[in-house]
Parts: C-alpha cells; structure tokens; sequence
C-alpha cells in the first residue's frame, strides 16, 4: 500500500473515534435543533419577539433528513466523481506510457 | 515506568475533562443564528458588512474560472461540494449535543478566502430555504461567521504554518481546523453583543454564549482538519490540481 493512502486511511480513523468518543463518555441528548442559543437569548432578553420564521419547515423529521441527506449525497457524488475521473485518467496515462516504453526496450 | 508515569498525567487530564462534561451537561446546539433571532438592524449591519466580501469573492470567482489554470472550475465544484457535505453531517460532541463543521478550509486553501463568501452562501441559502436552518434574515450574519471571518483566519493560519515551514498537511490541518473554530467564536460573538448579560453585561454573555459554541466545536474542527487533509491528499495525489497553481 502506499504512504499516502495508509495515512488517509489512519487519519479516517482518527475522525472515526472523534466521532464515536462522546458517545461512549457523555450522556447528553444529543438533541438536533437550535434551541439551546434560542433559550439563552431569551434568558437575558425575555422581552424579545422573534420577528421572522422560517419561509418553509420541512413538514417532518424524517423530511428533514431526507433532504440533509440530499445535500450531503450531492455533495460527496461531485467530489468522488472527479477524483475518480482523475484517478482513472492518471492510470490511463501510465498505462499508456508503459506501452510505449516497452517495445522499445524489447529492440 | 517511565511510559506509565508519562500517560497517567495525560489520562487524569483526560478524566478531569470528561468529568467537567458530565458536571455540566449543556445541550448545546451549536449552530448558525436561526430566522429571526436578530434584531432588524443588526440584520442589516450584518447584511452591510457581508456585502463588499461577497462582491470581491464573484470578482475572485470570474478570475479564476478566467484563469486558464487546468482543473480550476472543477475544483472550484470540488470545493463547493465540500462545503456541501461537512454542514450537512451534524456530529455529536463531547459537550452532549449536535454541530456541524463548516468545511470552509479547502477551498481557502486553494483559492484565497475570497471565494468561499460566494460558495457558502449557496450553502447557507440551501438550508435556510429547505431545512429551516439559520435564515434569510440572519444570513448576513452568518455569511460573516462562516464565509468571512473562517476563511481569513484560516488563511492566514495556512500562510503564517507555510511561512514558518511546517509541513504542508500539519499546516492544512490547522488552517481548517482554525477555520471552522472561529466561525464559532464569531457565532458567540455576534449573540453576546445584541442580548448582553442583565447582570454582567457584554463579557459575561459571551462567555455564556461561547461555552454554548465554540465549546461544542472542537472535536469538531479537529475532525474537519483532519478529513480536509484526506481530501486534499486525494486531490493532490491523482493529479487533479497543481499545489503551486494560484498560490
């Protein structure tokens, strides 16, 4: 395996148990919404009115997900495209290169 | 021994702060300003300030794919879509709740901060319209939090590690790192000065504000560097992009 991709694979290890850490040390809620920052503005200003709301909520949770997922999935679709793209081009290019050199090297 | 000696220090260091977490179990949810949360006139401040960036970051844009320089609207996609996925994967933290990185680090690497003001706004817009995540009132405000102030510490993390010779993944590591941690500070920052402490004032609400933010956010913006670098190592390592292109 090459240097390169030994550390990428240890690096994705490490965000791995980043990830899995809390999990395993802390109780929390692990709660999704944005409520926490909200409640405090309200404990310092009890008068103030939410004066805008959201143009459109996502009718559900399961909605809600659906659509980070989209966004997530698109996302990761164009990057792994084109570094695929790229990873075939660059073997493509030394296979080619390969050939090339090889009859010569038979004469 | 030795070694025992060595990790004991380190692993009481590592009980005391797990317990600290337990003692005080906040449920934070750190993220952008929700709709609304703002008053009229800091929308607009905000929303004034945000603007020159955002103009200077179409003018870098039309430069670039003006460029010539090979594989540059790809990785300007690239770029874009990494914003994409990192704001999407809310992560849960040692503080017992859920954040998301912003995933403003590569871009800023390989293009200048400039440019991220336009591609993050592409992403604030797509979750304040569809998710009922941040908001139309607060984007200006959050456009300076993430695409603003995280790109230009960011950058100049990256241009003071290269400057100094630290190596080129340590360097990017921590310019994405340093990049998504102060999005959060900025976060705090802007709360702490329109709802200050009755008590304490301004100091006292930032402080509040910053365990709710940038607390949360350090596993995070360690996992961000760290998953910048992976992506970057790909780019570099299937010949997408040249590292000395555009530097």
């Amino acid at each position: 395996m090459k240097k390169r991709t030994k550390i990428n694979i240890i690096l994705l290890i490490c965000v791995i148990l980043l990830v899995l850490i809390p999990f395993i040390f802390v109780k929390g809620s692990y709660g999704g919404s944005d409520d926490q920052g909200t409640e405090q503005i309200k404990k310092y200003d009890p008068s103030y009115k939410v004066w805008a709301h959201p143009v459109w909520t996502p009718p559900s949770g399961e909605i809600e997900s659906l659509l980070f997922t989209v966004q997530g999935s698109l996302g990761t679709g164009v990057i792994c495209y084109f570094i695929g793209s790229a990873h075939g081009k660059k073997k493509a290019l030394e296979a080619k290169s390969k050939q090339e050199a090889e009859p010569k090297t038979e004469k | 021994m030795e070694l025992v000696k060595k990790y004991r220090k380190f692993l009481m260091f590592l009980a005391i702060g797990f317990a600290y977490a337990l003692a005080y179990p906040t449920t934070a949810h750190a993220m952008h300003i929700m709709e609304g949360m703002l008053p009229p006139k800091w929308c607009i401040f905000w929303f004034a300030v945000a603007t020159p960036f955002f103009i200077y970051g179409l003018y870098r844009m039309y430069k670039i794919v003006n460029s010539g320089v090979p594989n540059a609207k790809v990785m300007l996609a690239l770029c874009g879509a990494f914003v994409f996925v990192l704001s999407s994967l809310k992560l849960p933290s040692v503080t017992g709740s859920c954040s998301h990185p912003t995933g403003v680090g590569l871009g800023t690497v390989m293009f200048g901060p400039g440019v991220m003001a336009v591609l993050g706004v592409i992403v604030l817009l797509f979750q304040a319209l569809l998710l009922a995540h941040g908001g139309l009132t607060t984007l200006g405000a959050n456009e300076f939090s993430m695409t603003i102030v995280g790109p230009i510490v960011g950058f100049a993390v990256w241009k003071l590690c290269r400057a100094l010779k630290v190596n080129r993944s340590v360097s990017l590591f921590l310019c994405a790192m340093f990049a998504d941690w102060s999005t959060y500070v900025t976060t705090a920052f802007q709360l702490a000065i329109v709802f200050p402490d009755p008590n304490g004032g301004v100091g006292a609400a930032l402080i509040k504000f910053l365990g709710i933010y940038a607390v949360t956010q350090i596993p995070l913006a360690i996992a961000e560097g760290l998953l910048t670098v992976i992506v970057y190592n790909l780019v570099i390592s299937n010949d997408l992009w040249k590292e000395s292109a555009l530097q």
